[in-house]
């Protein structure tokens, strides 16, 4: 590869922070701007390295836009990144959500200039943690991440956000801890950094004084924070509510995923036969934080809070998707953290417009809305139906692989059991989403909304992007699906699924 | 210990010495000069001079690997690095204090020439091989650094230095009667000797001579003083907090390193006879770091006065740095083909320098805000943000390192260190210490949040020469350095920590 694509995405946005910290002269025009540029450029890359990668079969487990450089010596970590199927779409998705919290944050007026910087830092430290083969890179990435959302919760942020922001770096904090003791555990068992190597000797190539399953839950614990797994989850309404709308966009839509993808390409792929025995109890923590999370979810009154609840209910499908361990459900899991991306994205997305335009967040003072920003209503709807799984969403695609690959699956016993309840799952999510809608936009016209403004153009436009991202990926899942298995395939060999 | 001699003509003595003979001319300098010049400017320059001078003699004895003055003194790759560690904090130090010694009315020439002498004592520690020599360094390192702490002359300060004298004479005496115990038993003073004479008794454990037992839990005691780990902290809080700031950096960062260089010479060298000791006192060390971490992180957090945090946190990062002593003693190396790579001294030496960086660029920060707001209140550091946003970016950075989150040195420095000890079978402390880690981070935000999202006061510039920000430069510029290419620092730590072993 003469051309290091996966630096230049990974490094663009962190430039970009960099030149907007430091343009003296630029006004907020300029640093909106720059920052779109910024993060467009990486977008226009990755999308170019999708459509590029090597789909056949033999590349299957390959990682493919490799990169790999000495970086600290006397420690063998290296300067490693490739991207296999698992991560290709993550890189997108990234990728594309890194430009559209851009766009949606073109409203903020308040110290534009750091929100820009942190914003983009933000995302390269994602991006890292996508593309990182190397185990310290990937959790330095994982690390660097913290500071600059803790600006962004604190600063621009709304309600508790102190106290949100404290709580988020607490939490992901006490994850990494773990996770850093589980990955030292790892270094010394092994000898080496190198996630490839790792993954392929397996462990049994190591004997070691630490057992398998401590080093497993060790970096589970790091990962369940971040996807998040009940009951580690208490950080994530009250960071989602209180980020502003681009930060939230983030979170919800590739932050979280870091923890879906970590299990998988961490915990599943270094201890397929940890994984497997311990399976059986990380689903019922999957069922419970899909009926908990979702029963939570009902009661809800604030739209955001709303919507970051369901998040945990969603997320419950990952894991479910995850420990159900067979290579449908893997690939199911893969899919849904990608349409739970943009779908809960969009949602966040529509809701700060609501809380930007309307100025109400309260669902049961909101009402009639439909007939006022007919446009907002409508997409709204959409990415609602999109998130209860309606067939024709990516998350009716999504939802469908997890549950057909679970019931499937033969490593887990009882799994048939458990994917029945977590269907019931689904039967409540329709149940809180039609409810938002309905409290939102349907109903009595109430007169004091009555100059709402609609969605503008801009806002327009990005919207109708990502519904045509849904639509696609729910009509059409084979685009994303056909890379994902070239990853899923060999993990699930692993376990024999 | 086989002592290499290598094809270096027989120097005499006092070249070995050369680096602190040089110190010491420069101290006696700068304190003749003082009576003459009127710009007191002129002493700092002189005293940077000086220990530049002695920096470049130390660097030239890098590699080398022999003793000096009937084997008091060891000129080794060990004593060469934290020669010019300690060297380097005092640059800094005196970079730093350009402003802030016109707080002291009188006796500039003699803070600088008593900072020389300082250094010069912890030079004499880093590289001392004799128990003699080493008692005699460390009193000329606390002599000095008592008077230094009462250098502002007020009630806090004079306070502080009693407190400080008082303690560590006790200390001193402790540390002296293990000695004299050690001494007792083995006969020795020379630690090579003294590791001799306990392989020929086969005195392998604990068990094998109370007395033994005795000596090293006091040194142990005493050297738990210097470097601050709990239960020996209690002098910390009050003479961190009443002790020109400048001095509280230095005690905190130079101070402790020494305190660990002479630490790991003389447990590497002398007590680790047999695995069994190593293991033992490896344990003791284990214990001082849990509750030095613990205790040093819970009781930072109500604090108000920022150099009173920065005092607990100090403690608490002597308790990680405890870890990778703890991990020296329990050492599985012996047998291992990774022979070699596996001595947790280098991860304290690669901590110790990226520690060195990032706390005292936080208290340079410190040091230029606070003197212009008049106050060490955390919570009038509010609105720096605004107020000196390069400042508290750069203050922002050393905190973000303390915690130990990338890319900084702070966490470049945990991981190395923390994988030493899980290597050496201390996966359970790494875990105790990676949890208080976290801990820190409540407290250390706490100060960013100050400055970043409330509200300033007055919206006045905070202003300083330019001494005081080339050394905070310096400092953010080695906390990244050391975070994002570390390996330059951690091949020379490795190669100063073949050097004790």
């Amino acid at each position: 590869m003469d051309f290091n694509y996966l630096s230049v995405i990974l490094f663009l946005p962190a430039v970009g922070a960099i030149v907007i910290a430091v343009a003296k002269g630029a006004n907020e025009k300029l640093i909106k701007r720059l920052a779109a540029v910024f993060t467009f450029v990486p977008l226009a890359l990755a999308l170019y390295l999708f459509i590029a990668f090597d789909r056949s079969a033999s590349a299957a487990g390959a990682f493919q836009f490799e990169e790999n450089y000495l970086w600290i010596a006397p420690l063998g970590a290296r300067y490693h990144l490739g991207v296999d199927g698992l991560s290709m779409p993550l890189l997108l998705l990234t990728a594309f959500l890194g430009f559209l919290a851009v766009l949606i944050s073109w409203k903020v007026h308040d110290r534009p200039r750091e929100f820009f910087a942190w914003l983009l830092l933000m995302e390269t430290s994602i991006i890292g943690v996508f593309i990182s083969l190397d185990l310290l890179l990937f959790f330095v990435m994982w690390e660097i991440e913290v500071v600059p959302m803790y600006f962004l919760i604190s600063i621009w942020g709304s309600g508790r956000k102190a106290y949100s922001a404290i709580k988020y770096v607490i939490y992901t904090l006490v994850g990494s801890a773990f996770m850093l003791a589980g990955i030292l555990a790892l270094y010394f068992g092994t000898n080496s950094l190198n996630m490839v190597d790792i993954a392929n000797l397996g462990l049994g190539a190591y004997q070691t004084m630490i057992p398998a399953a401590a080093i497993f839950w060790l970096l589970f614990i790091g990962f369940a924070v971040k996807l998040p797994v009940f009951p580690l989850h208490t950080w994530l309404p009250d960071a989602h509510t209180d980020a502003p709308t681009a930060v939230s966009l983030m979170l919800a839509g590739v932050l979280i995923k870091m923890g879906g993808y970590g299990m998988i390409r961490l915990c599943v792929s270094f201890f397929p036969d940890v994984a497997v025995k311990y399976a059986q109890p990380l689903i019922i923590l999957a069922l419970i934080g899909i009926i908990y999370g979702a029963a939570v979810t009902l009661v809800q009154k604030d739209i955001k809070r709303l919507i970051a609840y369901s998040s945990i209910s969603h997320m419950g499908y990952v894991l479910l998707g995850i420990f159900a361990l067979g290579n449908l459900s893997l690939t199911g899991a893969a899919l849904q953290m990608f349409s739970h991306g943009i779908v809960t994205g969009l949602l966040f997305a529509m809701a700060g417009l609501v809380i930007h335009n309307i100025e109400e967040r309260d669902l049961t003072k909101l009402g009639g809305l439909a007939r006022q920003v007919p446009v907002m209503a409508a997409v709204f709807s959409i990415a609602g139906l999109a998130s209860l799984g309606l067939p024709t969403t990516s998350g009716f695609a999504a939802e469908f692989l997890i549950f057909l690959g679970s019931y499937n699956s033969t490593v887990v016993p009882h799994i048939t059991v458990y994917t029945i309840i977590a269907i019931v799952g689904v039967v409540l999510t329709a149940g809180y989403i039609l409810w938002m809608l309905q409290q939102a936009f349907f109903g009595p016209v109430k007169q004091r909304f009555d100059n709402v403004k609609d969605a503008d153009g801009l806002e327009k436009f990005y919207t109708f992007i990502l519904i045509a991202v849904i639509m696609l990926v729910g009509i059409y899942p084979a685009v994303l699906t056909d890379v994902f298995k070239l990853g899923i395939a060999p993990i699930a060999k692993l376990i024999g699924g | 210990m086989n002592l290499i001699t290598i094809h270096f003509e027989r120097l005499p003595d006092w070249v070995g010495a050369l680096p602190e003979i040089t110190l010491l001319v420069f101290a006696a300098a700068v304190i003749l000069l003082d009576l003459f010049i009127t710009r007191k400017g002129v002493l700092a320059v002189v005293s940077i001079i000086g220990l530049v001078v002695s920096g470049l003699f130390s660097a030239g004895f890098w590699g080398l690997n022999r003793s000096f003055f009937n084997d008091m003194l060891a000129v080794d790759s060990f004593a060469v690095f934290f020669k010019i560690l300690l060297l380097g904090v005092a640059l800094l130090i005196i970079l730093a204090s350009t402003d802030y010694v016109r707080k002291f009315r009188r006796f500039q020439g003699e803070y600088y020439a008593l900072i020389l002498l300082s250094t010069l004592g912890m030079m004499l520690m880093a590289a001392a091989t004799d128990l003699i020599s080493l008692f005699i360094s460390l009193e000329l390192t606390s002599i000095t650094l008592y008077i230094l702490v009462s250098f502002l002359k007020d009630r806090k300060s004079t306070e502080a230095s009693l407190k400080y004298l008082l303690l560590g004479a006790i200390a001193s005496a402790v540390l002296l009667y293990g000695m004299a115990l050690v001494f007792g038993v083995t006969g020795e003073t020379q630690l090579v000797s003294i590791v001799q004479s306990l392989t020929a008794h086969a005195y392998g454990s604990f068990a094998a001579n109370p007395a033994l037992t005795m000596g090293i839990v006091l040194m142990i005691a005493g050297f738990a003083f210097k470097i601050a780990a709990v239960p020996f902290q209690m002098w910390v809080p009050d003479v961190y907090e009443g002790a020109p700031t400048t001095i509280t950096a230095f005690l905190s960062v130079a101070s402790k390193a020494a305190g660990f260089a002479i630490i790991m010479r003389v447990f590497l060298t002398s007590f680790r006879a047999h695995v069994t000791l190593g293991h033992e006192w490896g344990l003791i060390f284990a214990a001082l770091a849990v509750i030095s971490m613990t205790i040093g992180n819970i009781t930072a957090i109500p604090q108000t006065n920022i150099k009173r945090m920065l005092g607990f946190s100090s403690i608490a990062q002597a308790g990680y740095l405890l870890v990778g002593l703890a991990a020296t003693g329990t050492f599985t190396g012996f047998e291992s083909s990774m022979h070699g790579t596996m001595f947790a001294q280098k991860g304290v030496l690669f901590f110790l320098a990226s520690y060195a960086f990032t706390n005292i660029g936080a208290f340079i920060a410190v040091i230029i805000i606070s003197s212009k707001i008049n106050s060490d209140n955390i919570s009038d550091f509010s609105g720096m943000g605004k107020r000196a946003p390069l400042l508290a970016l750069a203050l922002t950075l050393c905190l973000v390192s303390l915690i130990g989150i990338p890319p900084t040195a702070g966490f470049m420095g945990k991981f190395y260190l923390f994988s030493m000890a899980a290597s050496n079978g201390l996966l359970w402390l790494v875990i105790i210490a990676v949890v208080n880690s976290v801990i820190s981070a409540y407290y250390y935000l706490r100060v960013v949040k100050v400055m970043w999202f409330n509200e300033a006061p007055s919206m006045e510039r905070v202003t300083s020469s330019v001494a005081p920000l080339v050394a905070l430069a310096v400092c953010c510029l080695g906390v990244l350095l050391l975070g994002i290419i570390p390996g330059l620092v951690m091949r020379l730590a490795e190669q100063a920590a073949m050097a004790v072993f």
